[in-house]
């Protein structure tokens, strides 16, 4: 629910400042640039991403940081099924569903000690 | 179990555990909150309880959107969703969650339209692909997320697009920790603030609770040394009598927030008088609605919504563990009548409830990533 995502901005639509063209370790997807209003982006530039909106400018050096929380909170898989669901891509996938809510509590790698 | 390789600058990891033990010591009882279900996920997930010193105890706090939704409200907005030509778009997390007549999924299995989306702003674009339906967008989370369903309410003005409303579950922080605080049972000596929800509200709001209440709370980061280094200055805060409002997670959080954030809140919502808090009750001025200006936009201005109540079950003490009075596993019901597969309460219900993190890593010893190998 409270994921961020790190995204490096790729493009900004030419007919549209709000709409922009992110990477997210090799996935692109549209995101919404409208809450960054004050401090606009440009390509190039990393964003924290939640729920297809960048909430903030990061540099790059917090932005491979937080990958790397995400990767230790064993939040990855979920950061990427977000950001591969961004613009109804992939909306009818309630079979992955069942596969994320498993992995989402860790259950499916657990290891009993 | 997995260790170490992981965990960066391990030995600033166990500097921090070194100057806990130190500043702790032994004379006395810490009790900490934090606020965020995120923190709870990584506190469970890393085993920081493990590696504390016993005189630290954390405490879990009310900051799981999904968690504190009540059952009512899922009842509400699932009931909307059952007007013909209605399509009930709602994020991944709500799709298991239960209301009296099974959750969103059960009820697709049943016929309902029901979508996952990973944005308000595709529920936007669903209510544009399908302009013989009404898509209903069913919006939870804190100041995290409501900043991106106001905008998304401005664009659907904007562009007059009238088959598309929002079903409104925002939540405010700040209103919930009064409450925690204003509790008789509830003692705590600081908090550990919300990483995510601060980019969005800034540092400024959490002022009333240094002064006013006199605890001191430190915006934290995620990781583990983020959260070791935030206990670090609350400890050292507490040792020097001080209370004041420190940001440790500076990298992602600016002491101000995010004003365009803060205006497109603004522009769409208004505080509701009260809301209720599964769990936790009614809280005054805890939650958002959406204002006139707006109300065609609005699922409950627009359609009639039956406002369903639902008691939780009295055996599940979930009030008692978000205030942290008992630990999850001290509540009658938890690992027997409530899992994460079947939840009863609240906390439950998602990753990031404590009932549910502490059910996965504590009592299933899921996937840990430990520290104690190296501090």
């Amino acid at each position: 629910m409270c994921l961020a995502i790190p995204g490096k901005i790729v493009e900004i639509a030419a007919d549209n400042a709000d709409s922009a063209l992110v990477d997210v370790v090799g996935v692109r997807r549209k995101i919404d640039l409208g809450l960054l209003h004050d401090d606009r982006p440009v390509p190039g530039d990393w964003v924290l991403i939640h729920v297809g909106f960048a909430m903030s400018k990061i540099s790059e050096h917090d932005a491979l940081d937080q990958m790397n929380t995400l990767r230790m909170l064993g939040e990855i898989d979920g950061a990427m099924q977000e950001v591969q669901g961004y613009g109804l891509e992939e909306t009818d996938d309630f079979e992955l569903l069942d596969d994320v809510g498993l992995k989402h509590l860790d259950i499916k790698d657990a290891k009993v000690n | 179990m997995k260790y170490v390789d992981e965990f960066r600058q391990p030995e600033l990891i166990s500097r921090a555990v070194n100057e806990i033990r130190r500043l702790a010591g032994t004379d006395r009882h810490y009790r900490m909150m934090e606020v965020c279900g995120g923190h709870t996920h990584a506190i469970y997930r890393f085993g920081l309880k493990d590696i504390l010193p016993e005189n630290i105890e954390l405490i879990h706090g009310p900051g799981c959107p999904v968690c504190v939704l009540p059952m009512g409200r899922i009842d509400d907005g699932l009931s909307i969703a059952q007007c013909p030509d209605t399509i009930f778009a709602a994020f991944g997390d709500m799709m298991r969650v239960p209301g009296t007549q099974g959750s969103p999924l059960e009820h697709k299995a049943r016929g309902m339209d029901v979508r996952i989306v990973y944005s308000p702003a595709d529920a936007l674009k669903l209510a544009r692909l399908n302009p013989d339906k009404h898509v209903m967008f069913f919006a939870i989370g804190f100041e995290t997320t409501a900043p991106s369903t106001a905008l998304v309410m401005m664009r659907a003005k904007a562009e007059g697009l009238r088959n598309f409303s929002v079903f409104c579950n925002h939540v405010t922080i700040i209103p919930a920790i009064r409450a925690i605080l204003d509790s008789p049972d509830m003692r705590l000596d600081a908090f550990i603030g919300p990483g995510h929800v601060s980019t969005v509200i800034g540092c400024r709001p959490y002022e009333w609770i240094a002064q006013n209440e006199g605890k001191p709370i430190v915006v934290s980061g995620f990781e583990p040394l983020d959260m070791l280094q935030s206990i670090v200055m609350l400890l050292r805060q507490l040792k020097a009598g001080e209370a004041k409002v420190e940001n440790q997670y500076k990298r992602v959080v600016p002491w101000e927030g995010n004003r365009a954030a803060l205006r497109a809140m603004a522009e769409v919502f208004q505080l509701r008088p009260y809301f209720e808090w599964r769990g936790l009750g009614f809280i005054s001025q805890s939650a958002l609605r959406i204002n006139e200006k707006y109300a065609e936009w609005d699922a409950e201005q627009r359609f009639d919504v039956p406002g369903i109540r639902v008691t939780d079950p009295k055996a599940a003490q979930c009030g008692e563990v978000l205030k942290g009075v008992l630990k999850p596993h001290q509540c009658k019901l938890f690992g027997r009548e409530c899992t994460p597969e079947h939840p009863v309460g609240a906390l439950m219900v998602s990753s990031e409830g404590s009932c549910a993190a502490y059910h996965s890593y504590e009592h299933r010893k899921a996937a840990m990533v430990s520290l104690s190998s190296i501090v």
